[in-house]
């Protein structure tokens, strides 16, 4: 676990910056460069960076962050009906909500650690999402899902605009909030997020955070409270889950229960440990191949394979067709839990602690290698 | 001479059996006592009590004029208690200097600092700290290394210097050389004298009388949870009642 230094921190920043905003150019190779797609890369990097802050550096298994998710959406659609369509107010709302719930959440949970913890937010995961189902309907509007009404009050844009016809749409001071300009706002704050949780890893806040996952006896007996350790970086992580559920009702502006259902926290969790628990870049990737896996692989269809494999026989043809089949589409789960198995088995640091092995191995090889060379000149 | 420690009546009852009856004793400010007796005699139920993991029936326990009793155990290291283990405690993930990094921190920071954007390693005086005590315990070669790597000696050395670089007032070693080879032993015996000559007020549990006649200028015998002995390292030898209770097994 090194930390960079600060020039080194403005070069990974910037290589970053860069990866995150030409995403709409070298994804297209991949069939991945479609904005509705590109939103939601940038939307679950900053649920998943931020989920890693608790579970990567605490050790503290969540498994109920889609609660921060779904009040995030809800508290940025009810600013969008209650004061003004702009997203930023509701982007603050947001956050500012889902910090509210994980303190609470965080409060009891964090009374208990290992799969006591995980079990405890798992239960507050369900309990608030069966709540948004039937007796906060006032609030949630149960089933359909929380949506925007031609007759909401949007108290602050009525001062300023003559309501137009239809509904209105999310905007940034104007600028609408779907497709490209809605991506790079996501993408800007992805970065900004990013750039908050490589602080915080480096910080002796964040060192604190490694140590307690690493032996929380030897840290009471060296004199830190470990329980304001521990919430603070439960409420970090919430609010950026909360970022990511504001940002979901930016670009799309509806709010569902669903979002907070055990599954959604489930998918997060997988995201993490896809990566890389604990590096700062396996979340992102986790995030990524998940949400491209979901959108790319559970479009294809009989129909689209046999038009891919129509340069075999007929026979052949079939055979192929249905081998694979059953992995696209509405199975593409079992593509993901496959590839899911094969990392958890083969490379237990995720993609990105597979890499730093192979990485470190070829240094060593260098390293060797040179010594020898060294050895015989 | 201030007394570092006090402890006065304490008594402890676990079910039918008496752990603690009726113990006092006083740790002056520089010296080092040792506590032995043999297995099941209430040593480690007696540190036990003096860092606040267990609260004792009755009886008090005060450090530098304040009560320990019902204090959380960061509150007692905030105080200046340091604590080494009977299995090394460190961080076995984390590499040397950060292990040596997070104590200091605590000293400088309190319990709860909430510095998430300032970075670690512009932390220059709480680096060079470590480092120096790195230096002073012979590790300073492995820094970089993870700590879970090391061998239970040079654990043992790494814990001791996590706790060190606090600059404690008091330090409570539980059988600081169990499971260690001859060799070990005597390094870290070198070690726990270089630190009684800096004027380290020290409480050490022993099973090892090598250690404990080495190191200690008083010596309190436990017995069933009775203080039988106690004096100096010479006068607890020549003890027909320790002979009796501990130091007989030996000799025969």
């Amino acid at each position: 676990m090194d930390t960079i230094s600060r020039k080194g921190e403005l070069r990974m920043m910037a290589l970053f910056a860069v990866i995150v905003l030409l995403m709409p150019i070298w994804l297209i190779p991949f069939g991945a460069a479609y904005p509705d797609l590109l939103q939601k890369f940038a939307i679950f990097g900053i649920f998943a960076v931020g989920f890693n802050i608790l579970f990567g550096l605490t050790g503290y298994l969540s498994f109920g962050h889609a609660v921060f998710l779904g009040v995030g959406s809800y508290a940025a659609v009810w600013s969008f009906k209650l004061f003004t369509m702009n997203v930023i107010p509701a982007v603050i709302f947001g956050v500012l909500f889902s910090g509210i719930f994980a303190a609470v959440i965080g409060f009891v949970s964090l009374r208990r650690s290992g799969i006591y913890f995980s079990i405890l937010t798992l239960a507050f995961a369900q309990m608030s999402y069966n709540l948004a189902y039937s007796v906060l309907t006032p609030i949630t509007n149960g089933e359909t899902g929380l949506q925007l009404r031609l007759h909401d009050l949007r108290m602050i844009d009525g001062l300023f605009i003559e309501a137009g016809e239809g509904l209105p749409l999310t905007n940034l001071f104007g600028i609408k909030m779907s497709g490209y300009p809605g991506f790079y706002f996501c993408a800007v704050l992805l970065i900004l997020a990013f750039y908050l949780a490589l602080r915080i890893t480096n910080s002796p806040f964040g060192m604190a955070l490694k140590a307690i996952k690493s032996n929380q006896l030897r840290m009471g007996y060296t004199g830190f409270n470990t329980r304001p350790y521990l919430m603070s970086a439960f409420m970090i992580s919430g609010m950026y889950a909360g970022l990511a559920g504001a940002l979901l009702a930016v670009t799309d502006p509806l709010a569902g229960a669903e979002r907070m259902q055990w599954t959604a926290s489930g998918e997060v969790v997988l995201m993490t440990i896809l990566g890389g628990v604990g590096t700062l870049f396996g979340p992102l990737l986790g995030a990524g191949l998940i949400k491209y896996f979901e959108n790319i692989f559970s479009s294809y269809n009989d129909a689209l394979l046999q038009e891919t494999f129509s340069f075999l026989p007929d026979m052949l043809n079939n055979l192929v067709v249905g081998i694979i089949s059953p992995f696209v589409g509405d199975g593409w789960h079992l593509t993901l839990g496959g590839l899911f198995m094969v990392i958890i088995i083969f490379l237990p640091g995720g993609i990105v602690g597979g890499i730093t092995m192979l990485w470190r191995r070829y240094i060593k090889k260098r390293g060797a290698s040179a010594e020898l060379e060294g050895e015989t000149s | 001479m201030t007394t570092v420690l006090n402890v006065s009546g304490v008594n402890k009852r676990f079910g039918g059996l008496q752990a603690l009856d009726n113990v006092n004793l006083k740790v002056e400010e520089g010296q080092t006592l040792a506590i032995i007796g043999p297995n099941g005699a209430g040593k480690s139920t007696l540190l036990n009590v003096c860092i606040g993991r267990l609260t004792p029936d009755s009886g008090s326990v005060e450090f530098h004029g304040e009560t320990l009793i019902g204090k959380q155990p960061y509150e007692i290291n905030q105080a200046g208690v340091a604590r080494v283990f009977q299995t090394p405690e460190i961080f076995p993930e984390l590499n040397l200097l950060e292990n040596v990094m997070i104590p200091a921190l605590s000293k400088r920071n309190g319990a709860f600092h909430f510095n998430i954007i300032s970075r670690i390693r512009e932390e220059k005086q709480i680096e060079s700290d470590a480092i120096n005590y790195l230096t002073e315990f012979g590790l300073q070669d492995q820094s970089d290394n993870e700590a879970g790597t090391l061998s239970r000696g040079d654990k043992r050395r790494l814990e001791l210097a996590m706790c060190l670089v606090q600059k404690p007032k008091l330090l409570l070693l539980d059988e600081p050389t169990a499971g260690m080879s001859r060799h070990d032993t005597n390094t870290t015996i070198e070690l726990l004298k270089k630190i009684k000559e800096s004027g380290m007020t020290k409480v050490i549990i022993e099973h090892d009388m090598q250690v404990v006649f080495s190191l200690a200028d008083k010596i309190v015998v436990l017995a069933q949870g009775a203080i039988i002995a106690g004096g100096t390292p010479d006068e607890i030898r020549n003890d027909p009642k320790v002979q009796e209770a501990y130091l007989g097994e030996e000799q025969v």
